[in-house]
């Protein structure tokens, strides 16, 4: 910290370094303000542009393929900011009070203080449970795709994707091209409500077509492709784990195909636990049935001092969530008192509400199931963490648990490990439908230090800057 | 608007409400109980879950032991028993000069009724391997034990209901008078509740009613901080506590039979009785980790998942309000339980029932009386 | 490599690392450098830990830190979370609660 003018004053903390972090700090460096950045992974990037571990000599194109350039940009301009930010990889910030950031470095625990805290914390896989999910070998989509990416394995020899959305198209070609045995690709969505959804897809025509592009080469590669299916249940044993999926299809006949790893998702849901613990207020979506923390355009969420931006906040995807980032560290600077060029400001709200449309688009063509959650049986295991079953969910409902944290606290649907990321808003369907009241009025789980699990063994460093 | 009748209106529906409500009406005596939001959703249903008696305030142990004899029989009263489980309650020292105060209160505990096992460090390492080396004595209540808080207070709603008990849920008591021979109850709907007798059993906001009698009460809400670790192998059975004159190494521990851990006690968290929230404070959490890997070692490589707090209501002296009103007939009051009520839940409705139905109650509760915050001392700690 | 068939992983690239050994429930198994743990594991076995309620084995779920699924042991009673901590030579792990990582005594 050898130039005064890069003093830490004003405190500026971002919370994650994928796409949206990573821009926010350029931002900041660039203002003379030097952040400190918080990530848990041990090297930048977030999820889409993770970096494989040192020693792994795949290039960017067979990586990250269409978006190669991006990756490698985003990259760059990370190793440039190194220098002039306060990196702290390997640390989850795991609680929030008032205005200090608590965070974890192996057994380690400080604070820190802040002026402005950016929460950059990116999504995880949006689940709905079929019969069956808790068996070894089902993983989410976005693990299947991990362990290509970042360890050059695929989660099984004969792996079906299930669920729906682009990533599902996304991550199959990628199995199909490193040459994974793609055994099928069940969608839920019915492929008209693709064509339905054109006019709103339109607003980012390029990714549209490469949307296509991966249909037509899994196609090409003679993968079973079908949509409008129903799933039944991923069939296997409790030690060997799975060996068949039962579904529906589109004309109503059961099929099984057999497979050894089930790859399972639904969009995506932001990781939003940081800005719930710090008490930013929440919004029903009505078209994707969930809750989204409030945000300006800019990123300015409904607590002074807090920023929200990139997935995180709103799943736009990975473009969305640089000029997110970017917006967020504007409007950072504009509420600290400090000129921003209003140009930038003007460009970049203009680029998210593209985005915004292509996600309303989205999310019209690979509808949410809701309906999947009244259909579940009585026997299947809602929440994984606890084995909870839908049966044991709607007993709550029946004995006077219509909002979800009251079922939670009655059934323990969403009391496990995970803190209800992969079961929440699966179980706020079951007790909608069997309640019959609307999904809104289920609400969310609240979110609840620590973010992530704590360990008793920790140890307190000294508080910085007090 | 017609009002509901009835013998009494129980105002509150925590374990107190509920188990009061209970017991009224297997006294034959009608009962409205009015709750504001769902059945044991506060204090009574967050809380740590501990029936213990020994460490209470010597006065209060005759309640505690009415109260731990009901417990024992919950399944009989109300058909389930809210996982209640026996399995003992330890507490132990650090420091020598605690050993004098342990021994001191098993004495005068027996008196009591309460017989306590003292047991040396070699007796704690011999029986109860997890302690850690610091725990150099300890006291062991082997009748104590605990249970699951969710599962309490609507246990006993649910069989006070089935006994003919009117119980309104998500009915907010917003004024209370006694204009004429009965005290009219009014909601925040505009519903009307009326009977010759009132019970408030309101929690942390007792003192909001007590006052509508001009009965103020110095009462203070705090957010006792709670955590539970990953499920882990069932080992460990009795609830474990710690007997120091130090603030910050109170915690207290226990396992369910699912295999997580369950603990509590160090700095409280903030609670705000208007926006019924309480938080837990991350702060908080790093304090008691290191009290709790003190206690059990074995818990330090653990996990915690999830922690929490609720709105507790504490008066200056540490003891509850409870018995009569000092101002007006058929007016009573059980509520300000200061961190301890759990345990006390089911002896406290038993009591209140006797009391109402009676005139009299043969178990001690005069120290509780709200007439000791009636004197000019009290007054002034009111105002402060 | 010599990943054996009970294996669950499959590797499609980057074979040619390093290659660091380890235990599994006291039986040898091997790595790649650069591997997380979960990879190591599941490459060799089908599991990482049973589930505490019943419903069979695990094999993790996220494999991005989120779910906690992935959770093992190591035999002098550590925890560790498979798939986000990479795999050291010489780890000896454990898919159950070993003896010593938890009091006996009840
Ligand atoms: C598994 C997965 C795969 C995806 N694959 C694709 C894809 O192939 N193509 C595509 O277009 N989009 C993909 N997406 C969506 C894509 O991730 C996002 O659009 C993009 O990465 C969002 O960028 P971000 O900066 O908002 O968040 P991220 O890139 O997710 O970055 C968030 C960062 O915050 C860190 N973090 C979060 N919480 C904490 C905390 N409490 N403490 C410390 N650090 C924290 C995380 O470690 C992470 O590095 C994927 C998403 C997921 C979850
Ligand atoms: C985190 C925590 C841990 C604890 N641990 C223990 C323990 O281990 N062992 C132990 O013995 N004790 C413990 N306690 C204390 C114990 O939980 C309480 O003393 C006890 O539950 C109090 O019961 P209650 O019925 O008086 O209050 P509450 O459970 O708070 O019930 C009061 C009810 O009154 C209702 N109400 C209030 N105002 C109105 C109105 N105007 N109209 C209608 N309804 C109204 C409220 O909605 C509420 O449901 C703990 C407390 C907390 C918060
Ligand atoms: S697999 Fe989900 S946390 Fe490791």
């Amino acid at each position: 910290m050898a130039d005064p003018r890069i003093v830490p004053d004003p405190r500026i903390v971002i919370v994650g370094a994928g796409p949206a972090g990573v821009r926010a700090a350029e931002t900041l460096v660039a203002a003379g303000v030097r952040p400190i950045v918080i990530d848990e992974g041990g090297r930048d990037g977030g999820q889409i542009y993770r970096r494989q571990p040192e020693g792994f000599r795949r290039s960017y194109a067979s990586l990250y393929g269409s978006e190669a350039g991006r990756a490698e940009d985003l990259h760059r301009s990370f190793e440039a900011l190194r220098d002039r930010i306060d990196y702290r990889p390997e640390t989850l910030a795991w609680g929030i009070w008032e205005k200090q950031l608590h965070l974890l470095q192996g057994s380690r625990t400080s604070e820190v203080d802040f002026d402005a805290l950016i929460i950059a914390s990116g999504a995880t896989d949006r689940l709905m449970p079929v019969r069956g999910w808790n068996r070894a070998g089902v993983y989410s989509l976005g693990a299947a795709q991990l362990a290509l990416k970042s360890q050059a394995s695929a989660i099984g020899s004969r792996v079906v994707f299930m669920g729906s959305g682009p990533l599902l198209y996304l991550v199959a070609a990628q199995y199909s091209k490193a040459g994974a045995k793609v055994a099928a690709v069940l969608d839920t969505s019915s492929f008209w409500l693709r064509v339905k959804a054109l006019p709103r897809l339109i607003a980012r025509p390029d990714v549209l077509l490469k949307g296509l592009a991966l249909t037509w080469k899994l196609r090409r590669a003679r993968t079973e492709i079908e949509t409008g299916i129903t799933p039944v249940e991923i069939e296997g044993q409790p030690e060997t784990g799975v060996e068949t999926i039962r579904f529906r299809t589109n004309k109503g006949q059961e099929r099984t195909v057999a497979c050894d790893a089930v790859a399972l998702g639904y969009h995506l849901r932001p990781e939003a636990q940081l800005a719930d613990l710090a008490r930013c207020e929440f919004r029903f979506d009505v078209q994707t049935r969930q809750f989204f923390p409030v945000k300006d355009t800019d990123g300015r969420s409904s607590v002074a001092g807090i920023y929200l931006a990139g997935d995180g906040a709103l799943t736009l995807g990975a473009d969305a969530a640089e000029a997110s980032g970017h917006l967020a560290a504007l409007a950072v600077l504009t509420d600290l008192g400090r000129q921003v060029a209003t140009r930038d400001v003007g460009r970049l709200r203009r680029r998210l509400r593209a985005f915004e449309r292509f996600r309303r688009g989205i999310a019209d063509a690979f509808p949410w199931p809701a309906s999947a959650a009244a259909a579940f049986s009585e026997d299947t295991v809602v929440c994984r963490c606890e084995n909870i079953t839908a049966g044991e969910l709607r007993a709550a409902v029946t004995t006077g648990s219509v909002e979800l944290n009251h079922a939670k606290a009655f059934s323990r649907v969403g009391m496990g490990r995970c803190q209800g990321r992969y079961c929440g808003h699966a179980a706020a369907e079951v007790i909608a439908a069997s309640a019959g009241v609307s999904i809104e009025t289920v609400g969310r789980i609240r979110g609840q230090p620590p973010v992530k699990p704590f360990v008793i063994g920790a140890e307190s460093d000294a508080k910085e800057g007090a | 608007m017609k009002p509901l009748q009835a013998d009494v209106i129980v105002i509150g529906g925590g374990l107190m409400g509920t188990a009061a409500a209970f017991f009224l009406r297997r006294r034959g005596r009608s009962v409205i109980l009015l709750e504001r939001g769902l059945v044991g959703q506060q204090a009574s249903g967050v809380n740590f879950g501990n029936v213990r008696r020994q460490g209470r305030f010597l006065p209060q142990l005759p309640l505690a032991n009415r109260s731990r004899e009901i417990w024992g029989r919950l399944r009989e009263l109300l058909g389930e028993d809210a996982e209640f489980l026996a399995t003992g309650h330890i507490r132990v020292c650090y420091d020598p000069s605690q050993i004098g105060v342990i021994e001191a209160y098993a004495q005068k505990a027996r008196d009591y009724g309460l017989d306590l096992e003292l047991l040396s460090a070699n007796a704690l390492k011999a029986r109860f391997g997890f302690f850690g080396p610091e725990a150099i004595a300890g006291s062991y209540s082997p009748n104590d034990g605990h249970a699951n808080p969710r599962l309490a207070a609507p246990a006993f709603a649910r069989a006070a209901a089935r006994a003919g008990v009117e119980v309104f849920e998500n009915t907010e008591i917003v004024s209370i008078a006694k204009p004429g021979d009965d005290f009219q109850a009014t909601a925040a709907d505009g519903s009307v509740f009326s009977a010759p007798i009132a019970l408030v059993t309101a929690g942390a906001w007792g003192g909001a009613l007590s006052q509508q009698f001009e009965e103020p009460v110095p009462l203070a809400v705090h957010g006792p901080q709670m955590a539970v670790t990953e499920p882990l192998p069932y080992r460990i059975r009795p609830v474990i506590g710690v007997s120091t004159v130090i603030p910050a190494e109170v915690v207290y521990l226990r396992q369910v039979e699912r295999g997580n851990v369950v603990f509590g006690g160090g700095a409280r968290g903030p609670a705000f009785a208007d926006t019924r929230r309480a938080y837990a404070v991350p702060g908080n959490l790093t304090g008691q980790v290191r009290q709790i890997r003190r206690l059990v070692p074995a818990l330090a490589n653990m996990r915690v998942i999830r922690t929490w707090s609720g709105i507790e209501s504490y008066l200056p002296d540490d003891i509850p309000i409870m018995g009569p009103s000092a101002r007006l007939s058929g007016l009573y009051y059980a509520f300000g339980f200061c961190g301890h009520g759990f345990q006390l839940g089911p002896g406290v409705g038993d009591v209140m029932a006797e009391l109402i139905d009676r005139g009299s109650t043969t178990t001690l509760i005069e120290p509780f009386h709200i007439k000791r915050f009636a004197t000019a001392e009290a007054a002034r700690l009111v105002s402060a | 490599m010599t990943s054996s068939e009970s294996g669950r992983f499959r590797r499609v690239g980057e074979q040619d690392r390093p290659r660091l050994v380890f235990s599994i429930d006291g039986q040898p198994a091997e790595g790649c450098k650069g591997d997380t743990l979960l990879v190591a594991m599941l490459t060799q076995i089908r599991h990482l830990r049973s589930s505490e309620f019943g419903d069979g084995d695990r094999a993790g779920f996220c494999l991005m830190g989120a779910c906690q699924d992935c959770w093992v042991w190591t035999d002098t009673g550590e925890r560790l979370r498979a798939c986000t901590t990479p795999l050291a030579a010489g780890m000896c792990i454990a898919t159950k609660a070993p003896e010593q990582a938890w009091p006996t005594l009840a």
